[in-house]
């Protein structure tokens, strides 16, 4: 009664294309937006509930969206272009470090300290640049056999930052913290500010995120994920094609990374960016939804606060139990969410979102 | 002398670029592909030229070293197995290979510590723990037969390998919480170094004999799982539902069944792997690790090829051991930890199916 397109009549072909074509969904995604904008910030800055301590936004809201940038990018590779990939968390710490060696600047070639605007883009310039290389293999190869070969790049970049100090700016620890975080004047600190930064990022990039997968470029990464044989014959060039889908999977992912880094940890060493990594970021995608942006964030919101729920509610309830049992039951209640849920919906939370708008929009009479 | 020393073995290099060419020119297809295959020949003869130079300096070192590496792949190559072994029947990537391995040697070592506590002989304890694990494991392979792959039929590979992953995090929670977390010795096998050929070379070689150990049980397994598919009923069953499982279906072999089966024979590899390892390392979290030391062995050898799981494992282990002493003298020390992929990238590059894969055969 309520979500449905009576009466909206499109005039122009502009509003026949637009991402959303129902009004409804337009003006929940405003609310949304101004919510994220401007109530949460001002929740925060007046300690109103859940936001009176800053755990809400820095252990949970900064992560999330910064994982959802992730996601995107892996999404893209994997959702829309089929491209199977075990590497994202390498392509993660290319992003940071390379962001790191630019916004600390490189002595040995004259190249200054650069603004971290800049050097997070270029972290993820990096990024994309590597992506494209390690996305070589996928023109010969497919599904599973890729998926193992880009583990190469995971453990090479694993590696890599371990060992060649140059990235560390030869730190003898080994980890690096990021320079300070400042855009034209405005030093972003607080929680909310860091919040608000990844906000402003997380909200550009899916919507060009959006905007490319819907476009030509999108199309064709979805024609070579259906069968890239019969895409071939169309005309479709899989060379350009696939190449193109790992450069802009391992830029927002690169970028998604360099945030990581300098945003929510501030201080990282490799392991931030391991093979682990890798896995929950493909958990996202999957449980989300292939092949959906919405579902990119859906996911990595599961992925992300059922493992903190797992770990908070027993001692919630005072149930008396070790924290190592406790990190088993957490193991085991997780797995068995996840084959439950690929059991019950292999296509994810974006499919169910679907399902649910159909039925909603014949609600109450559903005739 | 030294002049020899190189001349030789760059002769040996030059050929076997030679050969390595004109064995995969049949195979070309494109510009791209070309270079990418001469640039790969030409690596891959500078390493093997290179290798010839280090053999003839030190002949004894450089055999010890190989025959360490050779025999450290045949421990990879266990853990491969299972993953051949469920692949080829189910066409299921099996992340939880290594958590199987942790669970059959958590279960292993626990009903051992258990059964010599009570005051059981050595003797008697070794195969009732050994009995008890192989229940434990076709327990594992009954629950996820039924649960995790049965309700997953005719998903496609990334789903399953998934769901696999979070088979994973059950497995490796339960067997921790049921069994412990610690570190367990386990000493099933003599593990002090001996020494072999020492008539050949002055001082001989040095070998660890568990790794020796560990040939000597691949051996028997692979033989085993041979004559198991080959002369049982059940072994063909298998065959045919690894070859088509519609038409295994239709003439009616029960492939739920013979899903079990596959699963619990992945279930006791992994008892056999858990044993050899355990004893070499200890049973511990760390080496459910060991199931991403297998997948470039798998790459290599093929993802539906026993005999390629242990080929894939010598080329590993021997490739890794000599890369790790003459490359990362080079490049820095630890390429241990990557050189197998790069080294199953290439291959993949020039045999995408593995080097003794099924080959790929696409339609529209």
């Amino acid at each position: 009664m309520l979500y449905r397109e009576t009466g909206q009549f499109k005039t122009s072909y502009t509003a026949d294309m637009g991402i959303f074509p129902l009004r409804q969904d337009r003006n929940a995604l405003l609310v949304l937006l101004a919510f994220a904008f401007v109530g949460v910030p001002l929740l925060a800055h007046f300690h109103i509930w859940p936001f009176g301590s800053e755990y809400l936004l820095r252990a949970i809201l900064l992560p999330f969206l910064i994982l959802s940038l992730a996601a995107i990018g892996v999404n893209i590779l994997i959702g829309f272009c089929g491209q199977i990939s075990l590497g994202s968390g390498a392509f993660m710490a290319v992003g940071a470090y390379m962001a790191y060696k630019f916004g600390t600047g490189m002595p040995e070639i004259g190249l200054p300290a650069l603004p971290v605007l800049v050097s997070i883009l270029l972290g993820g310039v990096c990024s994309a640049l590597v992506g494209i290389l390690f996305g070589i293999p996928s023109l010969r190869i497919k599904g599973l056999y890729l998926a193992v070969a880009t583990l190469a790049a995971q453990f090479f970049f694993d590696w890599v930052f371990l060992r060649v100090a140059w990235f560390t700016n030869y730190a003898p620890s080994g980890s690096v913290s990021a320079p300070e975080l400042s855009f034209f004047g405005w030093v972003v600190n607080e929680p909310v500010e860091r919040y608000l930064l990844c906000l402003m990022f997380v909200t550009v990039f899916a919507l060009i995120a959006k905007n490319l997968v819907r476009g030509n470029i999108g199309r064709q990464w979805m024609a070579i994920r259906d069968m890239d044989i019969a895409a071939e014959l169309m005309g479709i060039r899989p060379f350009i094609a696939k190449l193109s889908a790992f450069a802009v999977s391992s830029f927002i992912v690169g970028v998604a990374g360099a945030l990581w880094a300098f945003v929510y940890l501030g201080a990282w060493e490799p392991l931030a960016f391991s093979i682990d990594r890798s896995l929950q970021l493909l958990f996202m995608v999957i449980i989300g939804g292939l092949g959906s942006i919405l579902g990119s964030f859906l996911g990595a919101g599961f992925i992300l606060i059922v493992p903190i729920m797992l770990n908070l509610i027993p001692s919630e309830l005072g149930v008396p139990l070790s924290t190592e049992t406790i990190s088993h039951l957490e193991f085991i209640i997780f797995g068995s969410l996840i084959c439950f849920l690929l059991i019950k919906e292999p296509h994810g939370f974006a499919r169910l979102v679907t399902l649910m708008k159909e039925k909603l929009r014949l609600w109450p009479f559903p005739y | 002398m030294t002049a020899l020393n190189f001349a030789i073995p760059g002769g040996i290099g030059a050929i076997l670029a030679g050969l390595m060419f004109a064995l995969l020119k049949g195979d070309r297809k494109s510009a791209v592909d070309m270079v990418v295959h001469v640039f790969l020949a030409v690596v891959m003869a500078i390493f093997i030229a290179f290798l010839a130079a280090k053999a003839i300096e030190n002949p004894g070192g450089f055999t010890e070293i190989l025959v360490g590496g050779l025999l450290s792949g045949v421990l990879y190559s266990l853990v491969a197995l299972g993953f051949v072994l469920i692949f080829k029947a189910s066409g299921v990537f099996n992340y939880a290979q290594g958590a199987m391995v942790l669970v059959a040697g958590l279960a292993l070592v626990r009903s051992l510590d258990f059964l010599t506590a009570k005051g059981v002989a050595t003797i008697a304890a070794v195969p009732l723990a050994i009995l008890f694990s192989g229940a434990v494991m076709a327990l594992c392979a009954f629950v996820i037969e039924k649960w995790v792959l049965r309700p997953l039929l005719n998903q496609d590979g990334l789903t399953l390998f998934m769901s696999t992953i979070g088979a994973t995090f059950v497995l490796e929670g339960l067997a921790q919480m049921i069994f412990g977390s610690g570190v367990y010795p386990l000493k099933l096998f003599p593990t002090d170094p001996m020494i072999l050929l020492e008539n050949v070379f002055p001082g001989g070689i040095l070998v660890n004999k568990l790794d020796v150990w560990g040939g000597v049980i691949a051996g028997v397994l692979v033989a085993t799982l041979a004559a198991f598919f080959q002369y049982t009923k059940t072994g063909r069953a298998l065959r045919a539902v690894a070859d088509d499982h519609a038409a295994a279906q239709s003439v009616g072999i029960p492939i739920s069944w013979i899903w079990f089966i596959v699963w619990l024979v992945a279930g006791i590899v992994a008892l056999v792997a858990a044993t050899v390892w355990g004893t070499k390392l200890g049973v511990q979290f760390s080496i459910t690790f060991l199931a991403l030391k297998a997948l470039p062995v798998l790459i290599i050898g093929g993802f539906t090829s026993v005999p390629g799981a242990i080929a894939g494992g010598l080329i590993v282990g021997a490739g890794e051991k000599l890369a790790e002493l003459y490359l990362g003298e080079i490049i820095g020390g630890g390429i241990e930890y990557w050189f197998a992929y790069v080294l199953a990238l290439a291959v993949l590059l020039v045999r995408p199916q593995g080097l003794f894969g099924e080959k790929i055969i696409e339609r529209i």
